[in-house]
């Protein structure tokens, strides 16, 4: 296990994308330590007197250059109401960073699917598998093109596909609609995926079925991060494993589905 | 130089400050924020006589100002706890106390007699207390009979440090730690959760998959408070209390309601370090207020 810490940031930037997410900016005061894509920070949040436990949220993306992490932030509640309001200046304790990771692939045909918050992973990701020499295709599902954030960003990487339920961007319907998904082999075998749980239980169905590769994120409730109260678990074939120290990614495979 | 050393009948803590069982783990998952060593002691997850699986998901509910857990008592059983993870922790400069549950007298039994087997266990906690099981746990602690009942067994066949841990949910808290302070216990831990409830309005539905769990939290301390101080002033064994301990005031409380020593649950999970940060707020304290060793405080509540 990579030593995990406790520390404060300072947010450089509060970036609204839409009406229900925002993009944090945090500052680290020295170098941070290696952060691999799907992994988590427990956050505390200040000012929200309802908001006991620490949130749990991906890490968004990472720059080792300047000390900095991002955060994407979907407004669900109070805790990240709260969040969503923080201005340039203010301090945010984090306990970070949490969890496993996604694996490189040992194919070059890669499929990022998100949906929901549960984009907050694959840039991350996607930049990650870049780098390592793999071009990564997106497939991105919303409610409507009203929540679709940082597509400039994906598209920097590799190729976008978009589904909308209200047909207002891309292919009307939900992610495992998308033409592409018809076209997996010669296109991709392996697929990432995070995002709503029934969003995830049908790829990972569907990647079973043919025999691809497939790891999903899990967002399950947490109180403490770090496999200390066995409050998080998810039935697997080897029995309740913690979300936050045996996932939040897991192979699909390994999941009782 | 303050003296934070207490004693706990024949236990001897460097300080008073130790970790609820269930909230810590066993002690290795807080090693990159504190010296586990530099704490009076470690009470490990509750342990069976056979594997556990525990409750389904969801097991927790955040509520006002603490939460709510239906964990269940999930742990690989005793034999795997001897085997597999005391080697890996044993070597803690610290008291690790074994959290022991149960749903018969047998598993009781059975479980302590395995652990007397290992010499160097210093002493288990009986938990009498758990909520969140269907059979047993809870039942032994909310009678006085089953109380005296499973603490004897208990005693007869563990020669170590003894400790039970009292449940919240009964009418008369004082008249079950006098059970179990004849029937051999050698010190009273106090209290476990309180049995509660969360509802979603929106959904209709209960938050955990058990509908009812343990409370736990600043929002249990006053009752917790009150229980410690109740029980402290009627038995003669050392009391170790907790509930809702979440700052060396809050520790200070309780040590001057009579505890001989507390331990830190729920607020291990906000700040992993909150057990060392109280151990060194007692140690502020005491030279403020100019004592020399933490035991003035034990019981010195000034009432005039
Ligand atoms: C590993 C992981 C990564 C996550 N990454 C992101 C991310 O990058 N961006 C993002 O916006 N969200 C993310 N989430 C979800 C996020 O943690 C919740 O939306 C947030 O905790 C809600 O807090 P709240 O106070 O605003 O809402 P509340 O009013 O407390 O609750 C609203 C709903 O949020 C969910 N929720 C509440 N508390 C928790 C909790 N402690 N753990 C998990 N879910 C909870 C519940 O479904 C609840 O019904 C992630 C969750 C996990 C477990
Ligand atoms: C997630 C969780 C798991 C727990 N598991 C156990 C357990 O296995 N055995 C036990 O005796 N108490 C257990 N407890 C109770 C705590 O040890 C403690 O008595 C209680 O939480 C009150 O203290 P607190 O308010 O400081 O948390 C658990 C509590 C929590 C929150
Ligand atoms: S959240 Fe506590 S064990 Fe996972």
């Amino acid at each position: 296990m990579p030593k995990k810490f406790i520390e404060d940031f300072v947010i450089l930037e509060n970036k609204r994308q839409t009406s229900e997410f925002v993009i944090l900016t945090l500052q680290h005061p020295t170098n941070l330590p290696k952060i691999y894509p799907g992994q988590f920070a427990e956050i505390k949040v200040e000012g929200s007197p309802n908001t006991f436990l620490r949130r749990p949220l991906s890490i968004h993306d990472v720059d080792y250059q300047n000390n900095t992490i991002k955060l994407l932030v979907q407004e669900v509640g109070e805790g990240t109401r709260r969040l969503a309001a923080m201005k340039p200046g203010e301090s945010l304790n984090l306990i970070y960073p949490l969890g496993t990771y996604y694996s490189l692939p040992s194919s070059n045909k890669v499929l990022l699917v998100g949906g929901g918050c549960g984009v907050a992973p694959l840039l991350f990701l996607g930049r990650f598998l870049h780098e390592n020499g793999i071009k990564p295709r997106f497939l991105i599902g919303a409610k409507s093109s009203a929540q679709l954030v940082e597509l400039d960003e994906y598209r920097k990487l590799g190729e976008v596909f978009i589904t909308t339920e209200d047909g207002s961007a891309g292919t009307k319907g939900f992610v495992i609609h998308h033409p592409i998904m018809k076209t997996y082999k010669p296109d991709f075998d392996w697929i990432y995926t995070c995002g709503p749980e029934a969003m995830m239980k049908v790829i990972a169905k569907y990647a079973l079925k043919r025999n691809l590769n497939c790891e999903v994120s899990l967002e399950n409730m947490m109180a403490c991060g770090i496999g200390a109260c066995l409050c998080c678990i998810t039935p697997t074939i080897e029995g309740n494993k913690c979300t936050c120290t045996d996932g939040p990614v897991f192979n699909s495979k390994y999941l009782k589905w | 130089m303050v003296d934070l050393s207490v004693n706990i009948g024949d236990l001897n803590l460097k300080n008073p400050v130790m970790t609820a069982s269930g909230t810590f783990g066993y002690g290795v998952e807080y090693q990159d924020f504190i010296d586990i060593n530099s704490l009076g002691g470690i009470i490990v997850k509750g342990t069976t006589g056979s594997p556990r699986e525990g409750n389904p998901y969801p097991r927790m509910a955040e509520t006002p100002q603490g939460m709510l857990n239906a964990v269940g008592l999930q742990n690989k059983g005793v034999d795997a706890f001897i085997n597999e993870i005391w080697p890996k922790i044993r070597t803690f400069d610290t008291n690790i106390i074994v959290n022991v549950s149960g749903s018969t007298i047998e598993e009781y039994v059975e479980t302590a007699e395995k652990l007397a087997l290992v010499p160097d266990i210093v002493g288990i906690e009986l938990n009498i207390s758990c909520p969140n099981v269907k059979e047993g746990g809870m039942a032994f602690g909310t009678s006085c009979s089953s109380a005296r009942q499973v603490t004897r067994a208990v005693r007869n066949v563990f020669p170590r440090h003894l400790m039970v841990k009292l449940s919240p949910n009964v009418t008369d808290i004082v008249e079950i730690a006098k059970e179990v302070e004849d029937a051999g216990a050698d010190s009273i831990s106090l209290v476990n959760t309180f049995l509660g409830m969360a509802i979603d309005a929106e959904t209709r539905r209960p938050l955990l998959s058990t509908i009812t769990g343990g409370l736990s939290g600043p929002c249990i301390k006053p009752i917790a408070l009150r229980m410690v101080w109740q029980v402290a002033d009627a038995v003669k064994v050392p009391v170790v209390g907790m509930g809702g301990i979440s700052s060396a005031s809050d520790a200070i409380e309780f040590l001057l309601a009579g505890a001989s020593a507390i331990q830190v649950g729920t607020a291990n999970f906000i700040n992993p370090s909150i057990s060392q940060e109280i151990v060194n707020g007692i140690a502020d304290y005491l030279v403020r207020h100019n004592f020399n060793s933490v035991t003035e405080l034990i019981g010195a509540l000034e009432l005039d």
